[in-house]
C-alpha cells in the first residue's frame, strides 16, 4: 500500500458529509448505466469507466464498510489502489455538470457526490497537482493565477485606460460589489471592461475591491473546502465592509454555484446582499428597460454554461436577452438545461493530463454548433470559454467563440440615458 | 410436516419478519441521519420543496427528449416488467385468496388466463434485462453480485408460479411448495440489496427535485 495515501482521512472526510441525502443516493443506485449516454466523457471516449455511476465506487464501497446499516455483514475495504484508480475518475472526467441526474430514474445528483467525493480524496492527499496548486495560490496569493491584490490594481487600472472605462476601486461604500474571474483578468479583459461599461450605463453605484475580487473558487474544485470557505469568506467580507446590497459574479459558472447556491451553507449563515450573476443583472436592466441595445444580424448560438443554466437556474435570462437583440439566434440541439458541458467545468480546464480528452469532448459541441448554422458560439462563463477557445485551436475549428457580455457591451446604445431607479 | 407447511408456514413468516424489519431498518438508517440545512436564498417565484418534489418525481417518471430514444428499450421494459409484476401479484386469485388470509384485505381477481400471458411476457422482460446486463459493456462494468441476485430472486417467484399454474415436471404441492420459497427468498433478499430501490426512490427523486427546484431549474 502507498504509505503517501491516507486512507482513513479519506474515508472520515467522506462520512463526515454523509448527511441524509447523500445516503440515500449512495443506497439508491440500480446500475442501469443510462447516466453514460449522458455523460460527454463517456460519449467522447465511449470508456465504460467513464459512466458516471462507475466514478462513485470506491465512495459506496467506503460506505457500506463503515456506515451501511449492513456493514456489519462484512463489507469489502477500500483500498489505496482504489482510490489511485478512481483519482483520475472523479477529477479528470467529471465536470460536476450535473447533465447524469437528467437522465437517472432515481433522480441521483451524481455531481454532488463527486463534490463530497473529491473532499475525501484531498483528504486522502490525492488530486491532480495542477488543480491543487491552483488552489493553493487561491489560498496564498488571493488567486489561483496569482493576483495579488497589487496585481489586480495594476491590472484593473491598465484596463481603464485601454478601454477608456471608469473602474471605481476600493469605493468605501458601495450598493454593488462587482467581482472577477481571474482569467476574465489576465485573458479576457475585454469582459471585464465590458462589466464596467455597464455598471457605468446603468448608473448605479459600484465597486471593486482589493480584499475580495477573486469570484472563482479552486478550493471548491479540488476538494479542499477549507480553501473553498476562506474565498468565499473574503468576498462576503469586501461586500458587507462597503455595505453592499448586490454582488455581481461575472461570466464565470462555479463562481456562481459556488457564491449563489453554497457560500450560506459553507459560512453557516444567509448572506446580507443578494447574489446576480452578470447575465441576471443584464437581465434585470432590459426588465427596467434601462438597455437600448443595436440589433446583432449574425447567426448567433449560446452554450449553456452547467452552473450558470443546468445547475444554477439563468438558463431563461440569457435567452431573455438575446430575445429582439440577436435577431437571427440560433438554439443548440440539446439545449438550455439539457445542453452538453464544455468539457472543461469543474476544475477539469486546469488539469493539463485532461486536455486529450477536453479536445475530445468538445467535438460534441461542434457538431452541435454546425447543426445551427452559427457562425458565432456566445457563452457566459469565462472557463468555458478557454476551454472551448483552446480545443477550437486544438482542431483549427472556425467558428467564433465570444461572451454574452461583451456581446451586450459592445451594442449597447449609449446615448439612450439610463433612467429609472437603481437595482441594487 | 410437509415440504409446502414449511413453506407456507415458518419459512414465510420468518421472510417477511425479516423484509419487515429490514426494510424499516434501513430506511429509518437513513432517515434518522442529520438533513443538511439550506441556507441559501430561494430563487424568487419557485415551487415550494413539496411542488419541487412532486414536479421531479413525475418528470423522471418517462426519459428527457435527447434521451429518448436510446432509453426506450430500458424504460420500455422496465415499464411492462414493473406492471406486468403487480399485475400478476396482485391480480391472481390464488393471491388474493393467500393474501386476504394473511392482511384481510381482498379485491376481485382477473381471469387466470390474463394473469398468465402477463407472467409469461414478465418473465421476457426479466429475461431481456438480464441479457442486456450481460452484452452492455457499461452494464457489465457495473454489475455486482447484488445486481444478479436481485435479478433471480425477482425471476425465481414468477419463474416458479408458472411452473406450478403448468403442473409440469412435479407433483402440485412440490412445485407449489418451491414457488412460496421463492417468495421467502425474494422477501429475506429485499433489504440487502438494491431492490431497496422501490422505497429509496420517493426519496432521491423527492430530494434532487427541491435542490433543483429552488434554484429555478426543472430537470
Amino acid at each position: 500500500m502507498d504509505a503517501t495515501i491516507n486512507l482513513d482521512a479519506a474515508v472520515r472526510t467522506f462520512l463526515a458529509n454523509t448527511e441524509e441525502h447523500l445516503s440515500s443516493y449512495l443506497e439508491a443506485c440500480v446500475h442501469c448505466g443510462q447516466c453514460a449516454d449522458a455523460c460527454h466523457f463517456y460519449q467522447a471516449s465511449g470508456d465504460p469507466r467513464h459512466t458516471p455511476a462507475y466514478k462513485l465506487f470506491p465512495i459506496v464501497k467506503a460506505y457500506r464498510r463503515q456506515k451501511w446499516p449492513l456493514s456489519w455483514l462484512g463489507a469489502p475495504k477500500v483500498t489505496a489502489a482504489d482510490l489511485q484508480e478512481w483519482e483520475e475518475l472523479l477529477f479528470d472526467t467529471c465536470t460536476m455538470c450535473g447533465r447524469c441526474t437528467i437522465i437517472c430514474p432515481m433522480g441521483i445528483d451524481i455531481a454532488t457526490i463527486v463534490s463530497g467525493a473529491r473532499q475525501a480524496f484531498a483528504a486522502a492527499g490525492l488530486g491532480p497537482a495542477d488543480l491543487v496548486a491552483a488552489a493553493e495560490n487561491a489560498r496564498d496569493h488571493g488567486s489561483p493565477l496569482g493576483v495579488t491584490p497589487e496585481k489586480f490594481k495594476d491590472r484593473i487600472e491598465w484596463i481603464a485606460d485601454e478601454h477608456e472605462v471608469d473602474i471605481p476601486l476600493d469605493k468605501a461604500k458601495a450598493d454593488i460589489l462587482l467581482t472577477i474571474s481571474s482569467i476574465e483578468l489576465m485573458k479576457y479583459p475585454d469582459s471585464v471592461a465590458a462589466m464596467a461599461k455597464l455598471l457605468n450605463h446603468a448608473g448605479v453605484s459600484w465597486t471593486f475591491s482589493t480584499k475580495g475580487y477573486e469570484a472563482t473558487n479552486f478550493g471548491y474544485f479540488a476538494g479542499r473546502p477549507e480553501i473553498a470557505k476562506a474565498a468565499t469568506k473574503r468576498l462576503v467580507d469586501a461586500a458587507e465592509a462597503i455595505g453592499a446590497k448586490t454582488m455581481v459574479i461575472p461570466e464565470c459558472g462555479h463562481a456562481y454555484g459556488v457564491m449563489r447556491w453554497s457560500a450560506a451553507n459553507m459560512l453557516g449563515r444567509k448572506l446580507p446582499f443578494q447574489v446576480l450573476h452578470i447575465s441576471e443583472f443584464m437581465a434585470q436592466l432590459k426588465r427596467e428597460g434601462r438597455l437600448k441595445l443595436k440589433p446583432v444580424a449574425e447567426p448567433i448560438t449560446y452554450h449553456d454554461p452547467c452552473q450558470i443554466s443546468r445547475r444554477g437556474g439563468c438558463t431563461k435570462e440569457a435567452r431573455y436577452l438575446l430575445d429582439g437583440f440577436a435577431t437571427d439566434f440560433r438554439e443548440m440541439t440539446p439545449t438550455a438545461d439539457q445542453n452538453w458541458c464544455c468539457g472543461g467545468g469543474g476544475g477539469v480546464q486546469a488539469i493539463a493530463r485532461a486536455a486529450e480528452l477536453r479536445y475530445k469532448v468538445f467535438k460534441i459541441k461542434m457538431d452541435q454548433v454546425e447543426a445551427t448554422g452559427a457562425s458565432t458560439m456566445i457563452s457566459s462563463c469565462s472557463n468555458c470559454r478557454l476551454t472551448m477557445d483552446e480545443s477550437k485551436a486544438h482542431w483549427k475549428w472556425d467558428k467564433g467563440i465570444g461572451s454574452l457580455v461583451e456581446l451586450v457591451a459592445d451594442n449597447l446604445i449609449e446615448d439612450a440615458p439610463a433612467t429609472g431607479k437603481p437595482t441594487a | 410436516m410437509t415440504l409446502l407447511d414449511v413453506a407456507r408456514g415458518p419459512a414465510l413468516e420468518f421472510a417477511f419478519a425479516v423484509f419487515a424489519i429490514g426494510v424499516a431498518w434501513r430506511l429509518l438508517s437513513v432517515l434518522l441521519l442529520p438533513w443538511a440545512t439550506e441556507r441559501s436564498a430561494k430563487r424568487p417565484g419557485t415551487p415550494s420543496r413539496a411542488m419541487g418534489a412532486i414536479g421531479l418525481f413525475v418528470r423522471h417518471l418517462w426519459p428527457a427528449g435527447p434521451f429518448r430514444r436510446n432509453a426506450l428499450f430500458i424504460t420500455l421494459n422496465s415499464y411492462v416488467f414493473h406492471l406486468g409484476l403487480a399485475i400478476v401479484v396482485f391480480g391472481l386469485a390464488q393471491h388474493i385468496v393467500f393474501l386476504q388470509n394473511a392482511f384481510g384485505v381482498s379485491w376481485p381477481s382477473l381471469p387466470s388466463g390474463v394473469v398468465y400471458v402477463v407472467a409469461v411476457i414478465t418473465l421476457a422482460t426479466l429475461a431481456a434485462a438480464l441479457a442486456h446486463r450481460l452484452t452492455s459493456p457499461v452494464l457489465r462494468l457495473l454489475s455486482t453480485f447484488n445486481d444478479y441476485m436481485s435479478w433471480f430472486v425477482t425471476a425465481a417467484p414468477v419463474a416458479t408460479g408458472l411452473l406450478a399454474v403448468s403442473h409440469l415436471w412435479a407433483p402440485y404441492e412440490t412445485l407449489l411448495a418451491i414457488h412460496i420459497l421463492s417468495v421467502a427468498l425474494l422477501l429475506a433478499w429485499f433489504p440487502f440489496g438494491k431492490l431497496m430501490h422501490s422505497f429509496l426512490v420517493f426519496l432521491t427523486r423527492s430530494e434532487t427535485g427541491a435542490f433543483y427546484s429552488r434554484r429555478g431549474v426543472e430537470i
